[in-house]
């Protein structure tokens, strides 16, 4: 039997223009209906604005709709070194690498790569006292209507006092950059992972 | 061929090299030939030895990286070498014993034990152009020496026997050797005219 073909999507660029509107991305058009999240254009560049405030050039990430426009930005960036993983954990590791050769560095995952990478958070990041400034998307809370985050979302904060991670919620895009500076100099004068949240308020219009 | 005798064969190369290695008996028996500044023991978090390796090599261009890893360790990360392919750090050589054993948790046998897993065949489908599998002392030594010269990402996966040091311990906690190898790294990164960060609290005196 000859395969004749299926319908396949046009692949499109993730974040351009066509893309973002394929993903629900689109600037401006925010969105009333629960089920249609945007993500908020000008709080991205705020939240990006102040990783360059905060003095960091060196960031490992893995994409998720909440960051994506945030990550387009670092992608973009000549300044920026950006280090996508396959999986969160090794972006602890590369943390590491990044510390230990002196160079400010931050990671950027959803709260469900969180989960992912905590054996190297616990078993290199805290055995070690290696500092981690971790910027973390909270999906699965208040307001959520994508009953897959739920589960993640409700256990997070519980993980993260667990752990005895320090965390924050950043809300206001006004106050980010602040909280930014902050998050990365706790993590190294207290030479451990903190973390500050992404909240829904921040990232979604 | 033993791991132990791949490192005694390579100790003179590695010795001045940043080297990351795994835990258990690849760590103790590079501490056994001589332990230095220059060397950071991952005792713990299998799988992200390469992951360190590449934020090293990463940000430090004038440094060749070497990382000491296992079979079992690189199972439990194998992302890191699509990770490591798509940025390709050239001055990185990934060394991956495959003992095809959990040595240093019991012995248990690896899915690389049967030979029907090639890792190097993994590194090579992931994009890492430079992936070779070698099983005798001098295929390694050839395939270290051209790893050096060559200016360019490389991965050598070393099959050994799944043999240990008969006893363990180092001199140092775990957090010293941390802060050791950092301070290591950056005093060689200052040579090259770099300043280092002020750390929180040192400019301020608080």
């Amino acid at each position: 039997m000859v395969f004749t073909g299926c319908r396949v999507a046009q692949p499109v660029r993730r974040f351009g223009t066509a893309g973002r509107r394929a993903c629900g991305i689109a600037r401006p058009e925010p969105s009333t209906h629960p089920s249609r999240m945007t993500v908020s254009y000008e709080n991205s560049k705020a939240v990006f604005d102040g990783i360059k405030a905060a003095g960091i050039r060196s960031i490992s990430a893995l994409p998720e709709t909440w960051l994506g426009l945030l990550l387009q930005r670092a992608e973009d960036d000549p300044e920026v070194d950006l280090i996508q993983v396959a999986k969160e954990e090794e972006a602890v590791g590369i943390a590491a690498g990044a510390y230990f050769a002196g160079e400010p560095h931050i990671l950027l995952m959803q709260n469900h790569g969180f989960f992912g990478a905590m054996n190297g958070i616990i078993s290199l990041a805290q055995l070690y006292s290696v500092p981690l400034c971790m910027l973390i998307a909270v999906r699965g809370h208040w307001g959520e209507p994508y009953p897959w985050h739920t589960r993640g979302g409700i256990v997070t904060e519980g993980l993260l006092q667990a752990l005895n991670i320090p965390y924050h919620h950043a809300r206001d895009p006004a106050l980010v950059a602040k909280e930014i500076a902050e998050a990365y100099t706790l993590s190294q004068s207290s030479l451990s992972p903190v973390a500050l949240l992404l909240t829904r308020d921040l990232m979604e219009v | 061929m033993r791991r132990a005798d791949c490192l005694e064969l390579i100790y003179p190369e590695i010795e001045d090299k940043l080297v990351v290695t795994i835990m258990g008996a690849c760590a103790q028996e590079l501490y056994d030939l001589g332990h230095r500044e220059n060397f950071f023991y991952l005792q713990h978090a299998m799988g992200l030895a390469s992951s360190i390796g590449l934020g090293l090599a990463n940000h430090l261009p004038h440094e060749k990286v070497i990382v000491l890893d296992g079979d079992g360790s690189t199972l439990m990360n194998l992302g890191t070498f699509t990770t490591l392919a798509r940025y390709r750090p050239r001055n990185l050589l990934h060394i991956i014993f495959d003992n095809g054993s959990l040595l240093s948790t019991g012995g248990f046998e690896s899915h690389t034990t049967s030979g029907v897993t090639d890792l190097a065949a993994i590194a090579r489908g992931a994009g890492i152009e430079h992936a070779v599998a070698v099983d005798s002392p001098m295929a390694f030594g050839e395939a270290f020496v051209e790893a050096m010269e060559r200016d360019d990402l490389g991965v050598i996966v070393a099959r050994v026997d799944a043999v240990g040091p008969d006893n363990y311990g180092m001199d140092f906690a775990l957090p010293e050797n941390a802060f050791r190898f950092k301070r290591c790294v950056q005093q060689r990164r200052a040579a090259t005219g770099w300043t280092p960060p002020l750390q929180p609290g040192h400019a301020s005196g608080a």
